[in-house]
């Protein structure tokens, strides 16, 4: 099971690839929205990348809770398989 | 005051083209007689009974952003590099205009197409749950002149006129419209098409509308010549930014050239073929010359929108010598760029306003032996050299199918 260093280097990729996030900015504490100007049709992407990478599904209404990037990596750490 | 008759002129002009990834290096391919076409070298094509396209030089990823690449269908991408080039051309970010006035006119004839088709393969092969958020975004009409919005920050309208292979030309003549009322102080205008895929081509192709001329590709797109058997496919997108003559001398604007008048109109005749005679674009072209408050004798020069058709060709060419007469210089430039369908209109007024600019008319490459039509063999068409002359109004016609006519007339700053 990757540790969480793992998913959150994981998701940087992710953010990367997606929504052109340096890397280094894809830090715990940042607000998709606020910080990282990760618009909604982007999070619906970057929840299907999620799911091809970590093998966990994020139902829409989770997905809406789901506000900084420490909230994804939590939410891939609890459901992870 | 603004009145309906005020001055408006071209001060940005921007374009990414089968000849080139800017404005000067395709009117320097245009002009050294380059040819844009290539044979399709991909295992769908080889049963296709028209082969040709003229791509563009210059991928839309090395110039955009990997993030922009991602989220704009490729019409939408061109779109945005030529308006960007256009914008900087005019100096639009320190010219100190309002956002809240300017506005965007861009039309595509085809749109996202390529972005419909590939979310259905993915749709088919991988269920509704991975097509992307983007699919609507991307493959709507109005999709390049909202990116292009985004792009130069336009919040007084956005606009997207459709009318196939005139929606480049009518762009334009929306932006003077605009310009006229006072409803923006500037507009950025053009076309895009990025719609090369085996589904167009095959339609198209099902038409009969495009060339076979499969073992010779520079040679395929031979407007007005007797050869001549189709169009050609091309990509790409033209950009124009229009303001009012007296802002765009108070901000000490460079003026490429002025946009004098407008016309358009509709044949009423077939959903698809032109009117033998080009009636109703005879029309659009007489409008436009009495709309620049002009005769048919000032008008020097013609850039045809001349598909390489074998009926469109003829017919256009009787508008011509019936609205104008047998004296303006007459080139087709789709004989080098290809048939960038809704972009065509608007990049060949670049190419009718550099002609002017430069008092230098490109000729029509292919033109081997005139077809025999008495309309054409009127025509002065320009053809092996560019030619030089003297003329101070051009203009840039556009049809497209259902019926679509548009005539653009520019007159030197």
């Amino acid at each position: 099971m990757p540790s969480t260093a793992d998913i959150q280097a994981g998701l940087a990729e992710i953010l990367e690839e997606v929504a052109g996030v340096a890397p280094a900015d894809a830090t715990p504490e940042k607000s998709f929205t606020d910080d990282l100007d990760v618009d909604s049709l982007s999070m619906v992407e970057i929840a299907t990348a999620v799911e091809d990478k970590f093998g966990v599904a994020i139902p829409d209404d989770e997905l809406a809770n789901i506000k900084t990037v420490g909230d994804a990596i939590s939410f891939i750490e609890k459901n992870q398989g | 005051m603004t009145t309906p008759t005020a001055d408006v002129v071209v001060t940005g002009l921007g374009a990414t083209t089968p000849l080139g990834g800017d404005v000067a290096s395709t009117w320097d391919a245009l002009l050294a007689g380059r040819s844009g076409v290539s044979r399709i070298t991909d295992d769908w094509a080889k049963d296709f009974p028209a082969q040709l396209v003229a791509r563009l030089t210059t991928e839309p990823a090395e110039v955009l952003d990997r993030v922009r690449i991602r989220r704009l269908d490729r019409s939408q991408q061109v779109a945005v590099i030529a308006a960007e080039e256009a914008w900087r051309d005019a100096g639009g970010a320190d010219s100190g205009v309002d956002p809240l006035r300017v506005a965007v006119v861009f039309g595509t004839g085809i749109g996202g197409a390529v972005t419909l088709l590939d979310q259905d393969d993915i749709l088919e092969a991988k269920g509704p749950k991975r097509v992307s958020p983007f699919t609507i975004p991307m493959l709507m009409p109005n999709g390049p002149a909202a990116a292009v919005g985004l792009a130069v920050g336009a919040r007084a309208g956005v606009h997207a006129p459709v009318s196939a292979c005139a929606s480049g030309a009518e762009a334009i003549r929306w932006g003077l419209d605009l310009l006229r009322l006072d409803r923006a102080d500037m507009v950025v205008v053009g076309g895009t098409e990025a719609c090369v895929h085996p589904l167009p081509m095959a339609g198209f192709s099902a038409m009969r509308a495009m060339s076979t001329r499969n073992d010779e590709p520079h040679r395929a797109s031979r407007p007005f010549d007797k050869g001549r058997d189709g169009f050609v496919l091309g990509e790409g997108a033209a950009a124009l930014v229009l303001e009012r003559a007296d802002a765009a001398k108070a901000r000490g604007a460079k003026i490429h050239a002025r946009l004098a008048g407008a016309g358009g109109t509709a044949d009423g005749y077939d959903l698809v073929a032109p009117h033998p005679e080009g009636e109703g674009a005879g029309r659009a072209i007489t409008a436009a010359i009495r709309d620049a408050g002009l005769t048919a004798a000032d008008i020097g020069h013609v850039n045809a929108h001349a598909t390489s058709t074998p009926i469109g060709d003829t017919a256009e060419a009787s508008a011509i010598r019936d609205a104008i007469g047998d004296h303006p210089l007459v080139t087709a430039t789709k004989s080098q760029t290809g048939h960038l369908l809704g972009a065509a209109g608007a990049l060949e007024s670049v190419f009718t306003i550099l002609a002017l600019r430069e008092q230098l008319v490109p000729a029509t490459a292919n033109l081997d032996d005139p077809d025999d039509d008495a309309a054409v063999q009127a025509l002065d068409i320009v053809r092996r050299d560019a030619r030089k002359a003297t003329f101070s109004a051009a203009l840039n016609d556009s049809f497209g199918f259902g019926g679509h006519n548009m005539a653009l007339v520019f007159t030197t700053a």
